[in-house]
């Protein structure tokens, strides 16, 4: 923990060097946004450049297929070739549809996902937006994205892309309830909100072994219903290829498309770093009580590869996921979330508080 | 006690502005390069609903099954329920017996609720 690299250094140094410059405070602090914006960009697409190959390489895998190979080394420039293809297909002007919803809902969709990215913390003192509430501002913004996909089912004027919003909508939701109590679960046990300060607290222990039973519940219960958020895996029946084409983005050409894709994508990081966040320590690396040494050499390894690491091996198991069970029907779906994971989850919370004020937990 | 603020930046509130514009700006910024480079060509079958070929009957945007507009309204039920819950979750240590006992009756209540709709067959799917 003493020798975690802290990132603040850096950028107050850098501040401190604009004002020494003799700049204006207003002007420096507009450079600094502008930076901060340019970095979230980069950040964002890459991310889901990465992960866009990654996944196809997992799938692969699962399938005995080699996945692409072709465009690079191990075919890893294959999603910059995807994204500048993505770019030249033609954008199709349709008749019938309601213009302005239409253009709107990719940038919900990405707002939404744009803004629940930043408040993830990265490493010590790389963290934007840092507000005492943080966790509740993050599933907050993400429900944005609801608006988005139903906008974009809406102002299709087709078939197929309402259906599918419809059953977005309605799976999202229902799911949303599931994350909001297994988030407070972990509120509850950490006693703030503010996503600096729950990694901090995870400093000896990650919330998982502290927390024990009720962590691991609420961690199950969070992954399942992170899968449906994010429309994957045996969640997908929004976007079921068999029976709807695409479901809410079947309008959708070029890279108008492209916007839903990306978000799905961050989505999925966004559901692994804020588990890695609530449950496994954020950027803390992994510590074993006693093993003097081991611990050092983990400390070397700096915080942002600790959380992205985390973020990319929770996803690796909402993807398998995707290969190991059968899509539900909506009413499974439906069953699932209301009559089985709502009431555990409700249980789940007052064996928490029980836990907590008996004090029954690693300290 | 590490300060996390980015660049000494203190005011959360700009910052979730700024990166609510970058995500505006990353949609506005690629629709305009696509706009630049991407061909153009005009077929007036191409304007139409993407379904089998031939002109879709009826209107698409149309009222819908009642079933989904249900699970939004016990949606909104219990989300609003929840969010009262947090500022009770970050104070439980603080709160104690008192806030325990508040809480279980309004925790009751939730529950009461879920059994309502459970027994109504609101959860049933239709």
């Amino acid at each position: 923990m003493e020798s975690t690299f802290d990132f603040s250094k850096i950028t107050c140094w850098f501040n401190d060097l604009l004002l020494g410059w003799g700049l204006a405070p207003w002007l420096v602090t507009t450079i600094e946004c502008i930076l901060v914006g340019v970095g979230l960009l980069l950040l964002y697409a890459l991310l889901a450049l990465f992960y866009i190959y990654f996944e196809r390489k997992v799938c692969a895998a699962f399938q005995c297929r080699l996945g692409p190979n072709r465009v690079g080394p191990f075919g890893l420039l294959q999603s910059f070739a995807d994204m500048f293809k993505i770019l030249i297909k033609e954008l199709i002007h349709l008749n019938h549809i309601d213009r302005f919803l239409f253009a709107l809902a990719p940038y919900l969709v990405i707002i939404a996902s744009m803004m629940a990215f930043a408040v993830l913390p990265w490493g010590p003192g790389l963290q934007i937006i840092d507000f005492n509430i943080g966790i509740f501002f993050l599933i907050a913004v993400s429900s944005i994205g609801v608006l988005g996909i139903l906008l974009a089912g809406w102002s299709s004027n087709n078939k197929f892309t309402l259906i599918g919003a419809m059953r977005s909508g309605a799976q999202m939701i229902s799911y949303e309830l599931s994350i909001g109590l297994s988030v407070i679960t972990m509120v509850a046990f950490a006693g703030t909100m503010n996503v600096n300060e729950i990694v901090l607290a995870q400093d000896r222990c990650w919330f998982i072994f502290a927390g024990h039973v009720p962590a691991f519940i609420a961690f199950v219960i969070y992954l399942i219903a992170g899968t449906a958020e994010t429309n994957r895996g045996p969640f997908d029946l929004p976007e079921a290829e068999s029976e709807l084409t695409a479901g809410y983005h079947t309008e959708y050409s070029g890279i108008h498309f492209g916007f839903f894709y990306l978000a799905e994508y961050l989505n999925l990081f966004i559901v692994g770093g804020v588990a890695a966040l609530l449950f496994f320590g954020g950027w803390m690396p992994f510590h074993i009580p006693g093993w003097e040494g081991f611990n050092h050499v983990m400390n070397y390894i700096p915080g942002v590869v600790w959380f992205i690491g985390k973020a990319v091996v929770i996803s690796f198991i909402i993807i398998w996921f995707k290969w190991t069970f059968p899509r539900l029907r909506i009413d499974q779906l439906l069953k699932l979330e209301w009559k089985y994971l709502l009431p555990i989850n409700l249980f789940n919370l007052a064996l928490m508080v029980v836990i907590i004020l008996t004090g029954f937990y690693i300290h | 006690m590490i300060t996390s603020a980015i660049f000494g930046i203190s005011n959360n509130a700009l910052l979730a502005v700024v990166a609510l514009l970058t995500g505006g700006a990353l949609v506005a910024l690629a629709m305009w390069i696509a706009g630049l480079i991407s061909p153009r060509s005009f077929n007036p079958a191409k304007g139409e609903a993407y379904e089998c070929g031939i002109p879709t009957r009826g209107v698409s945007m149309t009222r819908f099954s009642v079933g989904y507009y249900l699970f939004a309204i016990l949606f909104l039920m219990f989300d609003v329920e929840t969010v009262f819950l947090f500022p009770w979750a970050v104070k439980v240590r603080a709160l104690g017996a008192a806030g325990i006992t508040s809480i279980a009756v309004f925790f009751g209540i939730l529950v009461l609720g879920l059994v309502y709709a459970w027994r109504k067959g609101a959860l049933e799917w239709k």
